[in-house]
């Protein structure tokens, strides 16, 4: 490779320079995304929180099961910033241990349903005829059973731990990035690039993989963001219900061990509550902000 | 009844068998079969009895064969048999459905109403103070999951100002009459409905909003104004119809989530619904109900989805030509 490289003459490459259509600046999409107020919060909000489980090891080598006082001591009144929970726990240290849970979980199932979706939709959409009807109709049986309900039902069958709950969240959110390739694939292979892939005698595999993916892939990042969201919702929903990974310790876990006294020691629910919010928030923000960057013509709304 | 929904009904006919077929093999993924249960309730059983227990109850058959026989139960209303309340699971199901159907319709109606003010509101003073300030608000709503919010609710208007009553549906001993036993039901239902509407309210306030800028910009609203309609009879006469298809999409949506949703606000507030009986099937590890609940609402909402679409022909005369 590096060898065709190096015998490209400068000449040469002024010259391609010149006959391509003129580029957008590099990393215009993100510039956008920086550029606006939303995508800044969203984004520092962010970092905020990856700082948090990055650092969670480092701050509370302990963990965030180890008993460090009395229980129930009130947030600010003892030595730790958060207080304590009902076993005398470090609330500080389960909300920065909770944020790896969260993060991993968002991430982790975000991606699968992303790798999900794009294959059934680009399958669905490049094929047509048949395999779409198919697939889609699968598509609208997954889309049609309530997402959480059935989120519940898989983590009960397979019993809870970090891998059923992402592996469940997954199988549930895939339908939506689906949806949204095979429209996006349905234009893209009709374009021209495409059809003389074909005239080249390009395999559909090699079609699919190399020019319909990277050309389709826009509308599908836009909602990345989403995914992310909802799957920290869905963990911290389930962890609430009872549902979670009983060997780590989320935000949700902390709402649901704040939950028998909220009447009087409401704070233990309250802030793994508003970390979940603040992240979602966060998410949010920057989801906009990328939905705008993609679509200028919208901002304006 | 058009070509169009004539595709969309034998669609959902295709989609129920496969929610049902994928039922059966979430079944036949737990370990254990009825005759297990049975033996594992019963005490002791020889393998003699077990086997020929299972010869009675047809769990001797291959795979396909049982698969079929399921879908035929299925189809006809034969959900199984849930043992801890010794009736038939639809039985049990539907016992349950009322007190969900009234929260979900509740909190559809409240937030379609609250989120299309909110939005026609924002779009109307689009980018001065009061569209800012409804934005933020609307961000606030949501960012907040369904079951924080409940518990939030709960906290503030039933344990610290003593507004509302904490759970259930009813005050047990309540005195008697329609309309006292209306207006408790009412009391009792309010933080719930509050609670399943809030997120509802931003993402309709959000769409309306976007919805009513672009429609604004047409010409025939331009028209509208150039006769010499009031503002009023413009926006609702004229620009909010064809604003409110994104929202009947919207709702449709709804229903399906609210139903998942219900789970998490009927147990806060110990609701008599579908949604608690879920939490129980899950935690005595009962999976015919479990998965009897996931058909019976799949089923709901596949009606709902046919009779959205059947709206939207409505509203939109051109859906029909475009198929």
């Amino acid at each position: 490779m590096t060898a065709i490289d190096t015998t490209l003459s400068a000449t040469d490459a002024a010259a391609l320079a010149e006959a391509l259509p003129p580029r957008p600046p590099r990393f215009a999409t993100t510039r956008r995304v920086l550029g606006s107020p939303k995508g800044v919060i969203g984004l520092l909000l962010m970092l905020g929180i990856a700082a948090m489980a990055a650092l969670a090891p480092i701050l509370f080598p302990l963990g965030p099961w180890a008993m460090v006082g009395r229980p129930y001591i009130w947030p600010g009144a003892g030595t730790t910033l958060m207080g304590t929970d009902v076993l005398g726990r470090d609330m500080t240290a389960a909300m920065f241990w909770g944020a790896q849970i969260s993060l991993l979980v968002g991430l982790v199932s975000a991606a699968v349903s992303l790798v999900l979706g794009i294959a059934v939709g680009s399958v669905a959409g490049y094929f047509g005829g048949g395999t779409d009807a198919v697939l889609m109709r699968l598509t609208d049986a997954v889309q049609t059973v309530p997402a959480f309900l059935f989120t519940i039902v898989i983590v009960a069958v397979v019993s809870p731990s970090i891998t059923s709950i992402v592996l469940a969240i997954s199988l549930v959110s895939w339908p939506a990035v689906a949806r949204l390739m095979r429209a996006e694939v349905l234009s893209v292979r009709k374009r021209e690039f495409v059809q003389s892939c074909k005239v080249i005698g390009m395999s559909d595999a090699r079609i699919i993989l190399t020019q319909v993916i990277p050309n389709s892939l826009s509308p599908v990042i836009v909602i990345a963001s989403v995914l992310v969201a909802s799957a920290i919702i869905t963990e911290a929903g389930l962890a609430f219900l009872g549902l979670g990974d009983p060997n780590v310790m989320s935000w949700g876990t902390m709402i649901n061990l704040g939950r028998p006294s909220i009447r009087t020691t409401w704070y233990i629910a309250l802030i793994p509550g508003g970390f979940v919010i603040l992240t979602v928030l966060a998410l949010n923000l920057l989801g906009d902000a990328i939905n705008d960057a993609f679509n200028p013509h919208l901002r304006k709304r | 009844m058009g070509h169009y929904l004539r595709r969309r009904l034998l669609q959902s006919v295709v989609v129920i068998l496969v929610i049902i077929m994928g039922n059966f093999i979430l079944l036949n993924s737990v370990p254990g079969d009825l005759v297990d249960v049975m033996a594992g309730r019963g005490g002791d059983m020889d393998a003699e009895l077990m086997a020929s227990l299972r010869e009675r109850f047809g769990l001797d058959q291959p795979l396909p064969v049982r698969m079929i026989d399921y879908v035929g139960n299925v189809l006809t209303g034969d959900l199984g048999y849930s043992w801890p309340h010794s009736q038939p699971v639809l039985d049990v199901v539907l016992q349950r459905l009322p007190a969900t159907t009234l929260l979900v319709v509740l909190s559809v109606m409240v937030s379609v109403l609250v989120g299309t003010v909110t939005g026609v509101l924002a779009a109307r003073h689009a980018h001065r103070a009061v569209d800012i300030v409804l934005s933020m608000i609307v961000l606030a709503f949501y960012a907040t999951p369904i079951f924080l919010t409940a518990l939030g609710m709960m906290l503030i208007f039933s344990v610290k100002l003593g507004w509302l009553p904490l759970a259930g549906l009813t005050t047990a001993g309540a005195q008697e009459g329609l309309f006292a036993t209306a207006l408790d039901m009412a009391e009792h239902l309010v933080l719930p409905v509050a609670s399943l509407s809030m997120f509802y309210i931003a993402i309709y306030a959000r769409l309306a909003r976007a919805s009513m800028l672009q429609v604004m910009t047409q010409d025939y609203v331009r028209t509208a104004r150039a006769k010499g309609l009031s503002e009023v009879n413009v926006i609702l006469g004229h620009a909010l119809r064809n604003a409110m298809l994104p929202v009947v999409t919207m709702a449709g949506l709804q229903i399906t989530e609210l139903f998942g949703g219900a789970v998490l606000t009927e147990t806060i507030f110990g609701l008599p619904g579908v949604g608690r009986l879920a939490y129980d099937a899950v935690f005595s590890r009962n999976f015919p109900l479990m998965l009897g609940i996931l058909i019976v609402c799949s089923f709901i909402i596949v009606l709902v989805n046919l009779a959205v679409d059947l709206l939207y022909t409505r509203l939109d005369p051109r859906v029909e030509l475009d198929q």
